[in-house]
């Protein structure tokens, strides 16, 4: 029998991204490609006008959403563990229990085998199945938060604190910058799963996206769109109330309106002091849709890959890491570029 | 540990006044004795629980952490306290957090050699927040930005009795403040003080303007100098003796000439300046000297302190608040008469006979280095605050400059989406010809309109941004009203102006003709 290809002869990393060579396709391409195989709905890793695409139907909902439909676009919606054959190439999901639809992407060419994860988490989140590990060859990892610096506490405490501010400030409002998709689904469903059931005020990017994850099942109860709010109520109606609006937006006009805002920001980067200061943020909450330095280590040691590519974020700590724990680790830009034969 | 934890990590990103207020009510009210009361006596700068030197702290870590790792962490966060709580192994123990009071005993009863292992101890039952509040602690660099005033808020909010009561009471007091917290709750009696220089709140002057002068009937008023120094009270029972600031905040160790000299039994009210030669040091050598631990002999010898009195609060025992001023004025030069003491003078009583003669007087202020004048009720009594109709300042003009608008930042709480901190310059000479420099910045005197205009202004002339500052086109004048000018370090300038604020934005002027900073110079003492 042959020997398996070397993952690096057939898996490569392009000015696009990375490129499956024997299926003639990228995964998560930088840029508009022939073929595209997308993780899951965040700008960084779904483009535009790609010819043809697949992802979960979750993700090609998303896509549209954000994207708009696109002329001449040919998209294939996959379930996950469902297979499709391109050339040599085997292609199935896996949830990555990052964001709603969010999937690695398992790639399968002659008995040796990939896994894409794109961006993941190991947290439990009521909007999206958690992470399943797939054992491989070669795992493709992020590294946001590649620091041993960042772990991710208990996603409840840190719900309970925005609640006990709420309780602390019933004259003022509490404003959440969170990223449109994803994170705000999942502090809107936290916040309900600790019994807040008034209705949450959400900026209108947000609304559209929980609209649509409405669609798939998950109930985020009661929302209305802060710009109503703002027409026809009175500043006093946002006394006591939960606001969720993108980061980029808190500074826009509107907020002026609000009855003395708490700025509140849910992201894993609230864990240093540093970046609270400088985002001017009073009460940092730190929920993260991302793995930890914990969880990094976890899910290398459950998919048991002998190799580890490292991508966008901090990989030099990781491959630090993850090659005295036994591993071969790599920063991705550099697979290839070495002096292995 | 926990509540003192939480406390700190909300108290460190919340700005505004009552964010601070409410979650230090909420701090004592959830938080069992002794703890609350060790919590107090850190923020308010009456504990110290300095154990450990950063350098040990870090050797602490790398027996924990790889030292690669530990380095490419420390490069990230910047601060070597939180590096280390961050990184910390979580978990390690699942022993209970310590409390507040465990970690302040064990600290005084162990040997230093076992500190490290003490440490990791407590660092292995924490989480990060927790670590971080502890590691603060220990290395001396918790500023969490509460003052003596605002904690004293916080209890009299608690014990629903007015602030000037706990103030009362607070340095006759002794840690762990049972008997405080007590009192406040309604549990037992107020704290019996009446053996200790206690601080007593000030009373405080309303600001007047000429035309409210002139609605003044100025024979029932007394009127004395308003000094340009700091508001200090010297008290001194049963051989103890402080200096307070303002704010009740003990300054004794900044003034040990004044310690020294108070050798009397009662409570007096003054300005404290300090001297150079035959006149007056400047504003600046005052706030060095607050801001100093030890005060050096050559300090107290090359500007001195000294302070003018101007009213006597207790004589002994007896307490004279009660009385008008100008019994007390009476009791107070026979107490000077009596007392004779050192580096202190009364402050003189000026006769003024009609406005016209007060309008002289108040021109004279800036020239003789005065803050203004004062007006004093004759029959008013003493009481804490602001009382409306009993003391009246009447400040110098203020001095003005147009200057350019250069930076703008966004403020905090209401203001949290306003750019509404302004940095202004000056233009000066440099090595590329002619340029802006800074010299002050404000984000005080503006109306809701004008900061909504400015905003709007600042938004649509931004030129480059960092982080959230941003950089704006140079072409706005701004007219800054100021008290003063001071030299300055932190200014390119080498000078800024003392307590800048908006006076009006001259949407007329090109920056062309705002002012010089030799103009600027020319006020420079």
């Amino acid at each position: 029998m042959m020997a398996a290809p070397r993952p690096e002869n057939w898996v490569q990393l392009r000015a696009k991204g990375l490129y499956v060579l024997p299926g003639d396709f990228y995964v998560d391409p930088t840029s508009a490609v022939d073929a595209a195989i997308v993780t899951h709905g965040h700008g960084d890793h779904a483009r535009p006008g790609h010819r043809r695409v697949a992802a979960t139907l979750e993700t090609l909902e998303i896509m549209s959403a954000r994207l708009g439909a696109a002329k001449n676009q040919r998209r294939h919606h996959l379930g996950f563990g469902e297979r499709i054959q391109i050339a040599d190439v085997s292609v199935w999901l896996a949830p990555a229990g990052h964001i709603l639809g969010s999937a690695q992407v398992v790639l399968e060419h002659k008995g040796s085998r990939v896994v894409v994860s794109g961006d993941y988490k190991r947290q439990p989140d009521p909007t999206c199945p958690p992470f399943e590990p797939v054992s491989c060859d070669v795992f493709v990892t992020e590294s946001t938060f590649g620091l041993p610096v960042f772990r991710h506490p208990d996603s409840s405490g840190e719900v309970a604190k925005l609640l006990h501010s709420v309780s602390l400030f019933p004259e003022r409002c509490h404003l959440v910058g969170v990223y449109a998709l994803g994170k705000a689904q999942r502090m809107i469903a936290l916040i309900r799963e600790a019994g807040y059931d008034k209705p949450i005020y959400v900026h209108a990017t947000i609304l559209k996206l929980c609209k649509l994850y409405g669609r798939f099942g998950i109930d985020l109860g009661s929302l209305l769109p802060i710009t109503s709010g703002l027409k026809e109520q009175t500043r006093a109606a946002f006394q006591g109330q939960i606001l969720l609006a993108p980061p980029s937006t808190i500074a826009d006009h509107w907020s002026k309106c609000l009855p003395d805002p708490i700025v509140v920001m849910a992201s894993g980067w609230m864990q240093t002091k540093k970046r609270v200061k400088q985002r001017g943020v009073e009460l940092p909450l730190v929920i993260s849709d991302h793995a930890d330095w914990d969880q990094l280590y976890k899910t290398f040691e459950d998919v048991g890959a002998p190799e580890i590519w490292v991508t966008h974020g901090r990989e030099e700590a990781i491959v630090h890491q993850a090659s005295n724990l036994g591993y071969r680790a790599r920063a991705l830009q550099l697979v290839g570029c070495g002096q292995e034969n | 540990m926990k509540p003192f934890a939480d406390l700190v990590g909300r108290l460190l990103y919340s700005p505004s006044h009552n964010a601070k207020l409410a979650l230090l009510f909420d701090y004592f009210a959830r938080t069992p004795d002794p703890d609350r009361g060790l919590g107090l006596a850190i923020l308010t700068g009456n504990l110290d629980l300095k154990h450990f030197r950063l350098a040990a702290l870090r050797k602490l870590a790398e027996r924990r952490v790889d030292p690669v790792l530990f380095r490419l962490s420390y490069d990230f966060v910047g601060d070597l306290a939180e590096t280390v709580a961050l990184i910390w192994p979580d978990g390690s123990s699942n022993q209970p957090w310590p409390r507040l009071a465990d970690v302040h005993r064990q600290l005084i009863d162990a040997p230093k050699t076992d500190l490290p292992d003490l440490i990791a101890g407590w660092l292995d039952t924490l989480d990060a927040t927790g670590r971080w509040a502890l590691l603060k602690l220990l290395t001396g660099n918790m500023r969490v930005g509460i003052s003596g005033r605002l904690a004293k808020l916080a209890l009299a909010k608690m014990g629903r009795v007015e602030a000037s009561e706990v103030e009362e009471v607070w340095h006759g007091i002794k840690l762990p403040y049972e008997d405080l917290f007590g009192w406040l709750e309604g549990r037992v009696a107020r704290p019996n003080v009446d053996d200790h220089p206690l601080f007593r709140p000030l009373m405080l002057a309303n600001s007047l303007s000429e035309k409210g002068l002139r609605h003044l009937d100025l024979s029932e008023y007394a009127v004395e100098w308003k000094w340009d120094g700091v508001r200090v009270q010297l008290s001194a029972r049963a051989g103890e003796r402080r200096l307070y600031s303002r704010s009740g905040d003990d300054i004794s160790h900044a003034f040990p000439e004044i310690i020294e000299a108070m050798s009397f039994d009662g409570v007096l009210d003054g300005e404290l300046l300090l001297l150079q030669g035959r006149g007056v040091a400047s504003f600046n050598e005052l706030q060095h000297r607050l801001n100093r631990k030890r005060i050096t002999p050559r300090a107290l010898k090359e500007h001195p302190a000294h302070v003018w009195l101007y009213d006597l609060l207790f004589d002994g025992l007896e307490d004279l608040r009660g009385q008008s001023y100008e019994a007390r004025r009476g009791r107070l030069e026979a107490f000077f008469d009596r007392v004779v003491p050192e580096r202190m003078d009364l402050s003189p009583l000026i006769a003024v006979k009609g406005f016209p003669s007060l309008a002289i007087l108040h021109e004279s202020c800036r020239e003789r280095g005065l803050e203004g004048l004062m007006l004093k009720r004759r029959k008013s009594v003493y009481v804490a605050g602001r009382p409306a109709g009993s003391w009246y300042k009447w400040k110098r003009d203020p001095l003005t400059l147009d200057t350019v608008l250069m930076y703008a930042q966004r403020g905090h709480g209401a203001r949290s989406s306003l750019y509404s901190d302004f940095t202004l310059g000056a233009w000066c000479v440099g090595e590329e010809g002619r340029e802006l420099v800074p010299v002050g910045k404000t984000n005080l005197g503006f109306t809701n309109k004008e900061l909504r205009m400015l905003d709007k202004w600042v938004r649509d002339h931004t030129v480059q941004r960092f982080g959230p500052v941003r950089e704006v086109k140079k072409i706005l004048v701004i007219e800054a009203a100021f008290d003063s000018v001071c030299k300055s370090s932190r200014h390119k300038s080498g000078i800024s102006m003392r307590f800048p604020r908006l006076h009006r934005i001259r949407w007329d002027k090109s920056a062309e003709e705002a002012d010089e900073l030799g103009a600027l110079r020319s006020w420079l003492k």
